[in-house]
């Protein structure tokens, strides 16, 4: 088989399998146990402080996170 | 370190000047002679530093110089990009304006890819490395990695604008939509990406936040997507090291296929991925709440990596490409439609509970529009990209005003909306010198817009349709002057268009002039101080 054919049987079979399964993957492992605390945090963190301090550290900004922020659909 | 950086500065300028000698066009000639300029230029100024004592510079903040830099350069090649749109969108109405004596370097021909790059790559590439520079640095509480890499980006960037740019003018291109210029250019982009990807993600990698805030993403899969697309296209051989021109390695409609496999991811990542990084954090920030839907933004994410891909060939219809494959990338358009949707849905729900802001908030007014020109077009564009659809938008103005209204509008405003945003930021002023006047850029624009994009729906329309009229015996109808004829009064009418999209980043030029100008307020203004007017 040349080349082509190759490539093209594999493409039309295993990486369209991997791909889709790498795919649907994500989207299961968004709704995973214990995500919706974790993205509410994330989507939060652009909240904490905007001034770069040496001292701050990344236990402390984590934990100030979305402290002033209203959320109601988290 | 000095010594070797004279050599090397002073190597580049004799190869250059060598080069400059050897020429075999105009454009490469001009090139080389740009090339030993900064060269020249930079080996002076190292020179005047050697052996003096260089302060250390402050490293414990965020590195915001590039960023700040990035800023003026993205109004500047705005402006510029605007005003070559609006004089060549004259010319095609009034074609007196290709003057005689500009024959060959501004004429429409030469000075449309000088528009077409100047507010894609400039005007939004800059936007994108500035954001992105200062959005990394926020989301992930760390200082861009890699020293002044980052303003090797920056000046390596404006060095590639610089060289595209007069190449155009003196007639050096690839002949590539938005990938024209030519081998020695492409390499040196090259080069600038690879650094840009190392700042951003070496920046992402030293990060003290324990996720990777979504913007982010977004960014990444646009810098790599970007520097993949960019080199296939790009492969091409030199006819001579001292020439400008290149000869494709890909050839006919392979050659086709990879130009619009890249021209609609350029469109995708660049315009599309790039533009929702932005957006995910700038909207979110202004609004002062955040995205309103996180899983959303995930699921999106990579519903867009993988579905954008494959898009392309719906540039090919009734075209040597096989049907099977303008299918697919018909199938892959339409489906398509839903992640861009859930983008747009995305930014505009994150103002829910504080609507009143697009009421008393210019800033948040300008996101609003932009994500509503992001749905018109997203909705447009696989409407387009039907076969049966395309056989009457196809090669017709339709296509122009459709890009329009997706560039002015999603890419415009949102880029507009991010330069109000970090003005104050960066230059330490408590808001924009005037609220009145982002009010006036706001309306100057939309109505440029749809100026532009409802002129462009009749012209291309009305274009379609007498291009296939047929008589009863089956003639056709009109000729190609008919058509042109009949456009003349919506090309006035494009042209205001642009004409008040211009005016209204006139006005935004000069309101961030004089919000820098101003006398900076005591430091530690409160975060989004953006008064009700």
């Amino acid at each position: 088989m040349d080349t082509y054919s190759i490539f093209r049987q594999i493409a039309d079979s295993w990486v369209l399998l991997a791909m889709f399964a790498f795919f649907i993957g994500c989207i299961l492992w968004v709704f995973r146990p214990g995500a919706r605390d974790e993205y509410a945090q994330a989507a939060g963190s652009i909240f904490n402080d905007d001034e770069l301090t040496s001292a701050k550290d990344p236990a402390e900004t984590s934990s100030n996170t979305r402290l002033d922020v209203p959320h109601d659909n988290a | 370190m000095d010594y070797l950086k004279l050599a090397m500065f002073a190597m580049i300028a004799l190869l250059a000047a060598i080069a400059a000698n050897f020429g075999h066009d105009l454009a490469y000639t001009v090139h080389a002679v740009i090339i030993m300029l900064v060269a020249g230029g930079m080996f002076l100024w190292q020179l005047r530093q050697v052996d003096e004592d260089k302060p250390l510079p402050d490293v414990s903040g965020y590195m915001d110089g590039p960023v700040r830099y990035g800023v003026v350069a993205t109004a500047f090649w705005g402006v510029t990009g605007f005003l070559v749109g609006v004089f060549i969108a004259l010319q095609l109405a009034f074609p007196v304006l290709n003057f005689d004596w500009s024959e060959g370097y501004a004429n429409f021909g030469r000075l449309r890819p000088l528009h077409t790059s100047a507010v894609i790559f400039a005007f939004g590439g800059n936007a994108l490395i500035a954001t992105s520079f200062y959005v990394v640095q926020r989301t992930s509480a760390a200082r861009l990695w890699g020293g002044n890499l980052a303003w090797f980006v920056f000046w390596g960037y404006q060095l590639f604008i610089v060289l595209a740019a007069t190449g155009y003018l003196l007639g050096s291109t690839q002949s590539k939509e938005y990938a024209e210029p030519e081998w020695y250019i492409d390499i040196w982009l090259t080069i600038v990406w690879v650094c840009y990807l190392a700042v951003f993600l070496g920046t992402i990698i030293k990060r003290r936040e324990p996720h990777i805030y979504v913007a982010n993403w977004f960014y990444l899969a646009f810098i790599v997507t970007v520097a993949m697309l960019h080199v296939v296209n790009n492969i091409s051989i030199p006819v001579s090291i001292f020439g400008s021109k290149s000869v494709q390695v890909f050839a006919g409609v392979q050659d086709a296929m990879v130009q619009w496999w890249y021209g609609h991811n350029a469109v995708g990542f660049f315009l599309t991925a790039g533009f929702l990084g932005m957006m995910y954090y700038f909207v979110p920030k202004q609004a002062g709440r955040p995205v309103y839907s996180y899983k959303l933004s995930i699921i999106h994410f990579w519903a867009l990596i993988f579905l954008y891909i494959w898009a392309g060939p719906h540039h090919l219809h009734y075209t040597a490409l096989p049907d099977w494959a303008g299918t697919l990338g018909m199938v892959f358009s339409i489906v398509l439609w839903m992640p861009s949707w859930g983008g747009m849905i995305n930014g505009l729900m994150t103002l829910e509970g504080a609507w009143d802001k697009i009421r008393t908030d210019p800033i948040i007014r300008m996101f609003v529009a932009s994500l509503a020109f992001y749905g018109m077009s997203t909705f447009e564009g696989p409407m387009m990209s039907i076969r049966a659809v395309n056989s009457l938008s196809h090669y017709t103005d339709w296509t122009i005003g459709h890009v329009h209204s997706g560039a002015l509008g999603w890419n415009g405003l949102i880029t507009f909306g991010c330069l109000y945003f970090l003005t104050p930021k960066l230059w330490g002023r408590a808001r924009m010198y005037s609220m009145s006047a982002i009010n006036w850029h706001f309306w100057l624009a939309t109505i440029g817009i749809v100026l532009y994009a409802a002129s462009m729906w009749v012209t291309g329309i009305m274009e379609g349709l007498m291009w296939r009229e047929v008589d009863a015996n089956g003639f056709l109808v009109n000729s190609f002057a008919d058509t042109v004829a009949a456009k003349f009064p919506m090309y006035v009418v494009r042209a205001a268009g642009g004409g008040l999209f211009l005016a209204g980043a006139l006005i935004m030029v000069w309101n961030m002039w004089m919000t820098v100008r101003a006398a900076p307020v005591h430091q530690g203004a409160p975060n989004n101080a953006i008064p009700a007017e």
